[in-house]
């Protein structure tokens, strides 16, 4: 029976630690903007497309750190150009335009790609093969587990510690008050994306070393469900964050597991909408008072 | 209500004629396979649809993402009723002539469409409208990948065909033959009729005073819930119609079209047009579909001018363009074409922005 399911719970691991690296992103933004920031899959899936070209072209050794740059990048300039202006505008119209960016970016990629799936280069070590009891799998699978549990402890080092991360407490508890306070509002929210796309461009390296192939729109459902993943742990959360992504990743394996492989996708919105109905502020969010 | 004038009304029988008129001289003169036709085909169902969202979205202010999940229902309960019986051994043959034995009018499957819909709505709406704005916006987006899922499943296949194509049904050709543009015509412009007496209602303002404050509507005795349910049921009920009517124009149907990116471009459409406006989505429909399906279609061919091969057209750039007018429309012209003015009263200056620099 285990030896049936280790597989599966390998790759719902490591699967869960690819979701855990982009719910991250997605949890920070909605913590500081209260946004969802739809487009956040689409930039996950343009760092996947990075790599492509930049392989073809460059060593591996400076493709990997420019692809996080150029990620990182992009990140910035879509805050830059679809969210700043709307600062003030009702929270619908950013949400609207959250959701054009997303249609932007992937005829964007579907342009420059021509629609065609691109096979992702093979990245040395982490795509080999190893043995772990009766299963056979690659040695992504067990680097990411850890190496998003060690980026996420920095990350929260980095929240607790820093002059950067005190600001993007203070603006995520109370905005305004955050401004009349001297903090640099639009730059504490830049450092936000620049994080959250560069744990994406993480992310995106081990998920297509896992998947092989990047087409336009394959960042759209694993954005939805690392959303999902941060809702579940608590949106703003980030150990929320990564333990949601992480049960959701399992918890999908399993169920393809079982051979209900049509309802892996469902199931995570069934899950979303039952932790929304019985506890809405997730396993680790804050509660938030209505306002009138 | 204050009783409209008599020559009102007869304007506007009269100018929705004169729009029936020229959409039926369109296919006269162009031919029932020409550019025009089908993009007024296809934007009278897009219509449809988007006024149905914009119900929700623009006047209720409820941000659901449902409405591929919706138009999903309406569209397999349309085409699963209305396959003729001796085809369905040809259509279902995975599945051993499918276990539904009965054929119904293609009238009565479009409103059943509209019912079906308006069920699974209802169902749904129960737990996900206690939800505020983006929460809403997911678990609808959520409900509707469900709604696609089990759509496939291949246990469901005797009555869905599972993930094949649903074909032989009657389309806008079969059900009125002389002309093919009318029926979606006709068919969209009663419903979005019923949507405008339903928005001028006592309900439709009770509707607006949700979307522009809460509180205060429940203040002044609105039920909450009763009338977002409401909301949602009826806009529901017309996006299972449209879906149906989208079918009748595609001819074949597969579950996997309905993804989210429908209800993004939908959505979309909503805003170009204005939120809160219902002749805006209408033309807004018209010029969404005009442009996707026909004017900018010059820019996905490569194209020379003597041996100069112009930049950057090519596969797909159409779309780039597309989304970035798009983008452009949602940052710098928010009201959209209307804002929340109709056509017929355009002299109405715009409360919207009169409202947001208040609030700023």
């Amino acid at each position: 029976m285990f030896d049936m399911l280790l597989p599966y719970l390998l790759a719902g691991i490591s699967v869960g630690g690819q979701y855990a690296l982009i719910a991250v992103g997605y949890t920070m933004v909605y913590g500081i903007l209260r946004l969802i920031n739809f487009a956040h899959g689409d930039i996950f899936t343009a760092a996947g497309f990075f790599m492509v070209y930049l392989v073809a072209a460059l060593p591996l050794s400076i493709s990997v750190p420019l692809v996080i740059i150029l990620t990182v990048i992009l990140g910035f300039l879509v805050e830059r150009v679809a969210y700043k202006p709307l600062r003030t505008a009702p929270r619908m119209s950013i949400m609207i335009s959250a959701i054009g960016t997303s249609y932007l970016l992937q005829n964007l990629m579907w342009y420059v790609t021509g629609g065609l799936a691109k096979q992702y280069p093979v990245l040395p070590w982490i795509s080999d093969t190893v043995r772990i009891g009766s299963a056979s799998t690659k040695v992504v699978t067990l680097v990411t587990p850890v190496l998003t549990v060690l980026l996420v402890i920095a990350l929260v080092m980095l929240i607790n510690h820093t002059k950067v991360g005190m600001a993007m407490r203070a603006v995520s508890k109370d905005f305004e008050t955050a401004q009349l306070m001297g903090i640099k509002i639009n730059n504490v929210i830049s450092a936000t994306f620049i994080l959250g796309s560069a744990l994406a461009a993480v992310g995106s390296m081990l998920y297509f070393t896992n998947y092989s192939t990047v087409t336009p729109t394959v960042g759209a459902m694993p954005g939805l469900k690392a959303f999902v993943a941060a809702v579940f742990g608590g949106i703003g959360s980030i150990p929320g964050a990564v333990i949601g992504a992480f049960i959701i990743g399992i918890c999908e394996n399993l169920m393809k597991a079982a051979g209900y492989t049509a309802f892996s996708d469902a199931f995570t919105f069934a899950l979303l909408i039952i932790i929304l109905i019985f506890k809405p502020n997730g396993l680790f969010g804050e509660k938030t008072a209505e306002k009138v | 209500m204050k009783k409209q004038p008599l020559w009102k009304t007869l304007c506007c029988v009269a100018g929705v004629a004169i729009i029936f008129f020229l959409a039926w001289l369109a296919e006269e003169t162009q031919g029932a396979s020409s550019m025009l036709v089908t993009v007024l085909k296809k934007g009278a169902v897009y219509a449809l649809i988007a006024v149905s969202m914009n119900l929700l979205n623009g006047f209720t202010g409820l941000f659901s993402l449902g409405q591929a999940g919706f138009m999903l229902v309406g569209a397999y309960t349309y085409a699963v009723l209305t396959i003729p019986l001796a085809k369905r051994q040809a259509v279902y043959q995975y599945y051993a002539g499918g276990c539904i034995t009965v054929e119904v009018n293609f009238i009565v499957a479009l409103v059943l469409a509209g019912v079906v819909a308006a069920i699974f709505a209802a169902l749904i709406g129960l737990p996900v409208l206690r939800l505020k704005s983006d929460y809403l916006a997911i678990a609808t987006l959520g409900f509707a990948e469900i709604i696609r899922a089990i759509v496939q499943w291949d246990s469901l296949g005797p009555i869905t065909n599972g993930s094949n194509l649903l074909k032989t049904y009657p389309t806008f050709k079969t059900v009125m033959s002389g002309s093919t543009v009318l029926f979606p015509f006709i068919v969209s412009g009663i419903c979005i009729g019923i949507i405008l007496l339903l928005i001028n209602s006592t309900y439709g303002r009770a509707f607006k005073a949700i979307r522009d404050d809460e509180i205060a509507a429940e203040a002044m005795g609105i039920n909450l819930f009763h009338h977002k349910q409401m909301s949602f049921v009826i806009s529901s009920f017309f996006a299972g119609v449209g879906g149906a009517l989208l079918a009748m124009y595609q001819g074949s149907l597969q579950a996997n079209a309905f993804k989210s990116s429908m209800t993004y471009e939908i959505l979309l459409i909503v805003v170009i047009g204005g939120m809160g406006s219902v002749s805006g989505s209408v033309i807004a429909s018209f010029l969404f579909i005009a442009c996707s399906e026909w004017w900018l279609r010059f820019l996905d061919n490569v194209t020379y001018i003597n041996d100069f091969q112009v930049p950057l057209l090519g596969s797909g750039f159409r779309m780039v363009v597309f989304s970035v007018v798009i983008m452009i429309v949602v940052l710098f012209f928010r009201q959209g074409l209307m804002g929340d003015r109709e056509l017929w009263n355009l002299k109405i200056p715009k409360r919207k922005a009169k409202q947001e620099v208040t609030k700023a």
